[in-house]
């Protein structure tokens, strides 16, 4: 349920944003979330739904997943992270706080564990639209 | 378009009396050590208190207050776990003993993943043990933390001093509050510390002797708090 903090700082934002541009009624977030995380959609769309305020009565939430692209600081090599090649309580870590991956994952050809998060870290919020 | 956590950070520590960084302007001076017994006493003292370990890639509270199995519950967050009487955050609850390569971007992910993410709930103080220098780890607190404070930790070290200086220049240009300085490791009855802290219009909280004893409290918080060191630090924590 630590998607439910996730899912907070979601609303908070979008409901920032939407304030900021003036908009009464948000019809429409996009979240993208990167697969290094692990979040479960199904729980986060629920935070999501039972945290919304009631500027956003009838929204759509959008939610994407990104895979995660590794890229290797010493070699140059990229590659795509694999949930299922970790055990349970490595999975586990890295989707509370997905930096240690570094920890557990090392480039699968110089075996560095100096690698950059190109892409997929974790939840962004895209977008969002809504009526003035 | 926006990276959602940073907006409930502020959020997360409303319900915090205050929240102190004890930093240095490098390391070895016993931050941790100070960090982790000020804490422990202001928690003897009957304050709600928490302890978060923000040293990433050199982590030590968790040997210091001889913390082993506690982990955080999942429940809507994350909820740090009571140890020796204080809520304990830390890194290593997912690091394990392992090495923490990270680079500057990657502990600024990891600060903002845990300030965003941790239910500290209702707390008088927040002791929070910096990495030392002035790294990333500084300038996301005070970026991100509206209430922060710093606490100072030097030896009587020019070397050290020099250091402090640069990062006493960097918070009161930022108009950041601190709380004072602390001379750790005491050997000489040189007043130069005390006599440059207050040339920069700060408070000089105290001196704590050397104590080659120091090394064998660790570990045993019990121990801990009876050392001149935990003597010291209660003349601290009446001034925090």
């Amino acid at each position: 349920m630590h998607e439910w903090a996730l899912a907070e700082a979601v609303i908070a934002t979008a409901t920032q944003i939407a304030e900021k541009e003036g908009l009464k009624q948000v019809t429409e977030v996009t979240v993208k979330i990167g697969e290094l995380q692990q979040v479960e959609r199904e729980i986060f769309r629920f935070a999501l739904m039972q945290l919304k305020p009631a500027s956003f009565k009838n929204v759509k939430f959008h939610i994407t997943t990104a895979k995660t692209t590794l890229k290797c600081r010493v070699c140059g090599n990229t590659w795509l992270f694999k949930k299922n090649k970790l055990d349970k309580a490595t999975a586990e870590a890295i989707h509370f706080v997905p930096e240690v991956a570094h920890v557990y994952i090392k480039c699968l050809k110089c075996g560095s564990p100096d690698f950059e998060i190109a892409e997929g870290r974790g939840v962004w919020l895209e977008s969002i639209k809504g009526a003035k | 378009m926006a990276d959602p956590r940073t907006s409930v950070i502020n959020d997360r520590l409303k319900r915090i009396g205050r929240i102190v960084a004890v930093s240095s302007g490098k390391g070895g001076v016993g931050k941790s050590m100070v960090a982790t017994t000020l804490a422990l006493t202001l928690a003897k003292k009957g304050c709600r208190t928490g302890l978060f370990d923000l040293d990433f890639t050199s982590p030590s509270t968790h040997i210091i207050l001889g913390a082993k199995y506690a982990q955080p519950r999942e429940e809507k967050g994350l909820i740090p776990p009571m140890v020796e009487g204080l809520k304990y955050m830390s890194l290593v609850y997912y690091s394990g003993d392992n090495a923490a390569p990270l680079r500057g971007a990657d502990t600024s992910n990891a600060l903002i993943e845990l300030l965003a993410v941790t239910l500290w709930g209702d707390l008088d103080y927040l002791v929070i043990d910096m990495p030392p220098g002035i790294g990333d780890a500084v300038l996301d607190l005070i970026r991100l933390v509206r209430r922060i404070e710093f606490l100072i930790v030097t030896t009587s070290s020019q070397l050290a001093f020099e250091t402090v200086k640069k990062l006493v220049a960097l918070l009161q240009d930022l108009k950041v509050p601190i709380v004072g300085i602390v001379e750790n490791m005491k050997m000489t009855e040189s007043k130069n510390v005390r006599q440059q802290t207050e040339k920069l219009g700060l408070k000089f909280l105290a001196e704590i002797p050397y104590d080659a004893k120091i090394e064998s409290a660790i570990g045993d918080t019990e121990k801990l708090l009876d050392t001149a060191l935990a003597r010291k630090v209660k003349e601290i924590a009446q001034k925090v």
